[in-house]
């Protein structure tokens, strides 16, 4: 009887449904109308910039399916073998639309990894600072507030005029210009969170220092820096995207969305407006979605909203 | 007071010092100026010897020296494109950069701080949230490509104004600016609105945030009981209150206004310092650059220390000798 009564507890314990803390999270995320259009636009942009090759009705790379003759159309028109030009073509005949496609894969390549990058060093130079304390933190800390005291965009420049040109060189720029960014919101989250008890107990515990750091101290602090990081991949698009029509950045040959909005730059004193204009949207798009996204990640995620 | 200000002069003193180590390493050592400094079509012997004339066959250290010592004396050395010292090139394009700045921060001003302490007001009114979703395009529509539409739009298509260079300019105060003509106004328009942009939007959600808290507050609360009248309580007990926080972000934007004027001058072909630096990385005037970035060193390091001591002129609160 007792133990029947036992087994019974036990299969009640394992059949109960596990504590579903996501859901509510995400019906609330989705409750603002805003958060959804940014989901729904950002699941677009990212889907478009993966099956680019599929969807997109020309390879803009391939030069043998660019003809010099269908240069410049406006939108709507025809290429000469009757393919549709949906938003027209470019200076070299390049079909806009497929330009803008591939384009938003290397505006979003280069937004995500660097922004994933300089989270990394970020948040590890964060936690450490906190975490160690005296003189480390002191001038880590001084560190990124000097870094914080440089517009971002100084702070590219620098590097790239250090490094000179080039995509990689680009990504390299953000992510030092970034960095300190994840390292202040890192350690201010951290301060909380070390005086908590739970840290307290894994010390009692004599579990080792980087041990308590991952397991203990990151996944706590992690919220804010998730939405931070979330609202700098909008920065870092916007970013490479001013660098590339700088000319500092994407090399011709494999436009990202700034790089496209540079070449119609030279046209748009005569009134080609769309070779720039589409590209620009595409961008608009790209970050207003992904910052009303972080928006709401910030609300849904800070517990102080949670009711 | 007086050692903190010593500390902090001392510190600033070690940043830029430690700049000219990081600029001088970077375009040094990580660039290589052999390259990027001679000709390619010469022979070995000339090659020598320019590297000799240059310095270049010192040891590292004694180029460093060498190049604090021109640092000391503001001898950048020569501009390869302009055959001028590096520093008066840069010096003759601080005036165009400085109107478009100070003209920009103007217009953001005039523009955020009234519709901010509007939306601050009255922010269940319709024309509030408006403002506000306007707002948020502002931070969001990247600078350049919103310079490019004002170009298609009013450049372009409607003709209204001149999208490229400063136009006519007179003479002031030993330097040249566009506001002094009518010509050179019409120039500056765009370049200005679309520098502003961004600042607009700053200031007018800091104003809104400033006016939503002021307003709670118990002096309000009482000039109102008193029978103030609306526009005495707005001017004098909520705006005064607000201008701290305001003209602190005034002052630590203009360093940004002047870093980001870059995209704006390169759309607007503005020749300020900006295009220049950006022509000058394209082209690889080396001295130009490093000019360029110990000056913005130099601005920004002094903008931050002015600050601080502002900051405790002001209040007394912040105790700058604390730990950080």
């Amino acid at each position: 009887m007792d133990i029947k009564l036992a087994d019974a507890a036990e299969i009640a314990v394992t059949e109960m449904p596990p504590p579903r803390r996501a859901w509510p999270a995400i019906r609330r995320f989705f409750s603002a109308p805003a958060a959804l259009f940014g989901a729904i636009g950002l699941v677009l942009i990212v889907t478009v910039a993966v099956f680019a090759p599929l969807l997109s009705p020309q390879n803009p790379y391939d030069l043998m399916q660019l003809d010099i003759m269908d240069s410049r159309l406006p939108p709507g028109s025809e290429s000469f073998a009757g393919v549709p030009y949906h938003l027209g073509t470019d200076g070299q005949g390049r079909d806009i639309l497929s330009g803008i496609m591939y384009g938003l894969r290397t505006s979003l390549i280069v937004g995500i990894a660097s922004a994933l990058v300089a989270a990394i060093i970020g948040t590890t130079a964060g936690l450490m600072a906190a975490y160690v304390g005296g003189r480390t933190e002191s001038i880590m800390m001084r560190l990124v507030d000097l870094q914080l005291s440089f517009p971002t965009i100084l702070m590219a420049l620098m590097v790239l005029a250090i490094l000179g040109n080039g995509v990689t060189n680009v990504v390299l720029a953000i992510i030092v210009a970034e960095w300190a960014t994840y390292a202040r919101t890192a350690r201010g989250t951290a301060l909380v969170e070390r005086e908590k008890e739970y840290v307290e107990a894994a010390r009692c515990l004599r579990i080792p220092g980087h041990r308590v750091l991952l397991r203990h101290l990151l996944p706590n602090c992690l919220a804010p820096i998730i939405v931070i990081a979330t609202m700098q991949v909008a920065r870092a698009i916007g970013l490479e995207a001013t660098l590339s029509f700088l000319g500092l950045g994407a090399s011709v040959t494999q436009p990202s969305l700034g790089m496209l909005i540079a070449n119609g730059y030279q046209y748009l004193l005569s009134g080609l407006y769309w070779i720039s204009f589409y590209p620009g949207i595409a961008l608009l798009i790209t970050i207003v979605s992904i910052n009303l996204v972080g928006d709401r990640l910030r609300d849904v995620l800070n517990p102080r909203n949670a009711r | 007071m007086m050692t903190t200000l010593i500390r902090r002069a001392i510190q600033a003193g070690f940043v830029v010092f430690a700049m000219t180590l990081i600029v001088f390493v970077g375009v040094n050592v990580i660039g290589n100026p052999v390259d990027i400094l001679i000709n390619p079509d010469l022979n070995q012997a000339e090659r020598l010897r320019v590297v000799q004339n240059l310095g270049l066959d010192q040891p590292l250290w004694r180029q460093y020296l060498s190049f604090l010592h021109g640092l000391s004396q503001g001898n950048f050395g020569d501009s390869f494109v302009y055959s001028k010292p590096a520093l008066d090139v840069i010096v003759e394009r601080l005036p165009a950069t400085l109107e478009l700045a100070l003209c920009a921060m103007v217009i953001a001003i005039v523009v955020g701080l009234p519709l901010g302490l509007y939306a601050g007001l009255y922010p269940e009114r319709l024309s509030s949230r408006l403002i506000m979703t306007g707002s948020i395009l502002g931070f969001s529509l990247p600078t350049f490509w919103v310079g490019l539409m004002f170009i298609l739009l009013f450049a372009v298509q409607l003709g209204w104004l001149p999208s490229n260079g400063r136009g006519e300019t007179a003479e002031f105060l030993g330097a040249r600016w566009s506001f002094l003509t009518g010509d050179g106004l019409a120039h500056l328009v765009l370049p200005a609105l679309n520098l502003a942009l961004f600042k607009t939007s700053l200031i007018l959600r800091l104003t809104r945030a400033g006016v939503q808290e002021v307003v709670m507050q118990d002096f309000v609360k009482f000039a109102r009981a008193k029978g103030l009248r609306e526009g005495r309580i707005v001017l004098v007990h909520i705006l005064k209150n607000l201008m701290i926080p305001v003209v602190t972000i005034i002052g630590l934007e203009f360093g940004s206004l002047i870093a980001f004027s870059v995209v704006t001058e390169s759309i607007f072909g503005w020749p300020g310092m900006g295009k220049l630096i950006i022509d000058s990385i394209n082209l690889l005037d080396r001295p130009v650059i490093v000019a360029y970035l110990m000056m913005m060193v130099v601005l920004f390091v002094s903008l931050n220390f002015i600050i601080d001591i502002c900051y405790t002129l002001l209040d007394p609160r912040v105790r700058l000798d604390g730990k950080g």
